[in-house]
This record gives C-alpha cells, structure tokens and sequence, in this order.
C-alpha cells in the first residue's frame, strides 16, 4: 500500500493551468525526485501537498486517509488543515528560519507549542520539555551542526541554515517530508553539505520528495524519478529509466539542455 | 518671583505633559494594531471604512481634532463638553492610533511570507504564528520609526494648550501675561531633557533587538 497518492490534481491562477491532472503514488521509505524547467509546476505540487495552496480538483491520500478531496463541497476548517499538514513536513528554498530563536529553540518550537495541546502537559511539563529538546538535539547532530546549537541563523552559512531547517521539518515526524530546491540558494561547496544530510536520510529510507536541480543527485539518491513539464507528469520511473532510457522527447531535450550547462 | 518657583510650576506642568503622552501611548498602540488589522483586512468594507479613518486623521491638524474633540458636543447637540484633559487624550489616542496603525501595517507587511508559511507548514495555529514568529520581527523593525514618534507626539502635548489645558506652554504663557517672557522659551529645556532620555532609551532598544537579523 503506498504511503501517498496523488490522485488527478488540478490547480489554475486565474487563466494559468499550473497543473494539469498529476498523479502519482508514492511508497513508504521511497525518495522520490522531482525535475523540471522552471515554471513546470514541482514547487506549486508541493505547496498542494503541504495545504499552502489548494487545488482545484483530485485527491491527496496517505496512509489510506484521504486528506484532500476536491470533489468534497465544504471547505476543511483551518484546525483540520492544521492536522493534515502534520503527515507532510516542508523544507524551503530559502530555509524561512525563524530570526529570532537559535538553532536549537528553531527545532524545538513547534513541538513545544503542540505539546502545550497534550492533556498531561501541565503535570509532565518538564519531562516533555527535556524529551523535546534531547530529540532536537539529537536531529542537530544527525545534521552534524553539533557546537552549533545555540547560533542564531544570522550566524550560520546559508548550508549550516538549510541543515537546521531540515531538522526542524523532521523534529515533527512528519510521514512524507518535502525539500523545494533545497540547494538552490547555496553556493556548490555549500550545496554538497546539505545534499550529504540528505542522501543520509535516504539511506535510512525516509520517505522524502525532492524537487531539484541537482540531476546528478536525483540520479544517485532517489528511487523514483518524476519528469515535470507545463504541468504534467511527462515521465517517471526508475532513474535509469527516466535518465539513460529516457522515453519522451521533451524528457531528452530537457536533459540534453542540463547535461550541456553543466 | 524667584526662579526656582517658576521652574517648578513649570516642572509640575510639564507633568500635564507627560500625563498625554504616558495615556496616549497606552491608548495609541494597541488601537494603533487594531487598525492596522482592520487596514489589512481582506473584507473590503472595514478596509475602506479604515482607510478613510486613517486618511482623515492624517490628513487634518491635530490642533483642530483637539478642538472638535472639546466644543463638538457642545456645538453640534447641546451635549456636555467633556472635562478639558479627557478631550485631550481622546483626540491624541485617535490621531496618535492612526500614525501607529501605518508604522504597525509597514512593519507587519515588510515580514516575508516565508515565515508564515515555515509556521504553517510546522502546524502552527494563526494566533501562534502571530506571537511565536512575527511579533519580534515586527517590533524589531518598528522600533526606530516608533521613536520617532515618541519625540514628535512629546512636543505635539503642547498642542493641548488650545482648549486651555494646563500643560507647560500654557502655564509659562500666564507668566508671559504677567510680563515675563523668559519661561516661555525655557520650556524648551523640558522637551531637550524629555527627548535626550527617549534616545536614549531607544538606542538600548535597538540593542536589546540586535541579537538577531530580520
């Protein structure tokens, strides 16, 4: 049973057709990479996906619950969106640390404010806290940022700030977590830590889609491979397939323009 | 009259002063966010109505605010004229409100909205991405068009003098009356010293925030 299915996912601005019935599933473990010019619509699926944007028609399932159902008529309360938002996590282009809380209190944060929700929060107060804090604690030192914990984000290069940022999105658990370009931003030497942490999140089969452009990395780590053009799932399969056996024409040319830039 | 005297009649009417400003800025700056809210609003009618609000405020002295503010009632139904100084801090607290509203709206507009969507996705609640995130970021940067604010609604206190509230201006004018015109310019003392301590206080602001970087 897959973890996630995408089901004929539709969503315009205004005229503007971003995507045009997607569909795809994915399994539990798997990393799934996203390609694609700019403009094909991986970041706007993405943002579908984490309830940033909602789309017109089709069905977002994990786990057999079926998060969002365009064919439903009654709009989902902004609590219930909070739920669903939970299975996914987000990593950005440009991290959106929060300025203010150092590394360390950046992981924490969330979970903090859901634990108030607990009904045992006010008798375990200090155990949840400490329990909160060792997790994050130990996600920052799986990102190799030990000794820097206690660095606001002003602090850190911009690869240091994108390994928190992943371990924020990972201190909620969340069952799919979602990178958007998350190299996009950096410098190439900076570009090969983050994509390190995350080749090792692969290895330990978090479920993860990846949206990048990075197509030697795409190759390399995931174990499915989406070809995104003006909205459409051209091709997807197997890395080998999409990359050495590539199918579609505009999969080639598109290749065939990335392999000649890099 | 010896000097001392006069200076601490004027000292206790500078008190009047600082009595405006204290209320106005507890009044002023939550209705000021309040406004701000509303200017952001996306349900048009409240967006226009304080939009209008806010271009009437700004658009007209303060000093006749203050003076239909205090002979309005009277004037227009017969009304109570309202005690001299509540006039006052009504008609400061409005216009005050409606400057802090923009500063607030610039300062909330200017967070990128990255941060909202960083607590959205990580299944923050509107009101904890409010306090939690945005805040701090918000005060942070309206901290140094704030102190502006401070020093020009200080000195605007002398407008009360208009309806004959009894703050410094006013009081040293009685000395004037009385032929000595020397109080009247040492008020000036008063707002120096007043404003030298709002800079000051800002700057330990602005370093209590440098901590981090929006």
């Amino acid at each position: 049973m897959p973890i996630l299915e995408v089901q004929h996912i539709n969503k315009s601005f205004g005229q503007t057709q971003v995507l045009n019935d997607i569909s795809f599933s994915l399994e539990r473990g798997e990393a799934m990479a996203i390609i694609g010019s700019s403009g094909s619509g991986k970041t706007t699926l993405l943002r579908c996906l984490n309830f940033l944007e909602t789309p017109n028609s089709g069905k977002i399932i994990v786990n057999e619950e079926t998060l969002f159902d365009g064919s439903r008529p009654t709009q989902p309360s902004d609590a219930e969106i909070r739920k669903k938002r939970l299975h996914f996590g987000m990593v950005f282009q440009s991290f959106h640390l929060f300025p203010q809380y150092t590394a360390l209190e950046n992981v924490m944060l969330a979970s903090l404010l859901l634990a108030k929700e607990r009904p045992d929060y006010k008798q375990n107060k200090r155990v949840i806290h400490e329990e909160i804090e060792h997790h994050a604690i130990a996600l920052l030192e799986q990102m190799s940022l030990n000794g820097r914990m206690t660095h606001y984000p002003h602090q850190l290069s911009g690869g240091q700030q994108q390994r928190v940022a992943i371990a924020r999105a990972l201190a909620l658990k969340p069952d799919i977590l979602c990178f958007d370009e998350p190299t996009s931003a950096l410098d190439p030497e900076l570009t090969d830590e983050v994509l390190r942490v995350i080749r090792g999140l692969a290895d330990k089969h978090t479920t993860m889609i990846i949206v990048t452009h990075e197509m030697a990395f795409a190759r390399d780590v995931a174990d499915h491979v989406v070809f995104m053009d003006d909205g459409v799932v051209v091709e997807e399969g197997r890395p080998q397939d999409v990359f050495e056996n590539t199918q579609n024409e505009r999969t080639k040319a598109f290749l065939h323009r990335f392999s000649q830039n890099s | 009259m010896n000097i001392s005297v006069i200076f601490s009649s004027l000292a206790v009417s500078f008190g009047i002063n600082f009595k405006i400003f204290i209320i106005t800025l507890l009044l002023a700056l939550p209705f000021g966010l309040l406004i701000s809210f509303g200017a952001m609003s996306r349900f048009r009618p409240l967006r226009y109505l304080i939009k209008t609000l806010v271009w009437v405020i700004r658009g007209t002295p303060l000093m006749l605010q203050i003076i239909v503010i205090f002979y309005g009632p009277g004037l227009l139904w017969d009304g109570d004229l309202l005690p001299r100084l509540t006039a006052t801090y009504v008609a400061f607290s409005v216009n005050y409100a409606c400057y802090f509203s923009e500063i607030f709206r610039g300062g909330i507009q200017s967070i990128p909205r990255g941060q909202y969507e960083a607590g959205q996705v990580l299944g923050m609640t509107k009101s904890q991405i409010f306090f939690k995130v945005t805040l701090l970021q918000v005060i942070k940067r309206v901290i140094p068009p704030m102190g502006n604010e401070f020093m020009t609604l200080i000195k605007d206190t002398a407008l009360a003098n208009i309806i004959a509230t009894k703050e410094i201006i006013m009081m040293s004018k009685e000395f004037a009356t009385k032929g000595l015109i020397w109080p009247l310019f040492s008020t000036a003392l008063f707002f120096l010293a007043f404003c030298g301590i709002l800079t000051l206080l800002f700057n330990w602001l602005e370093k209590k925030m440098d901590y981090f970087r929006v």
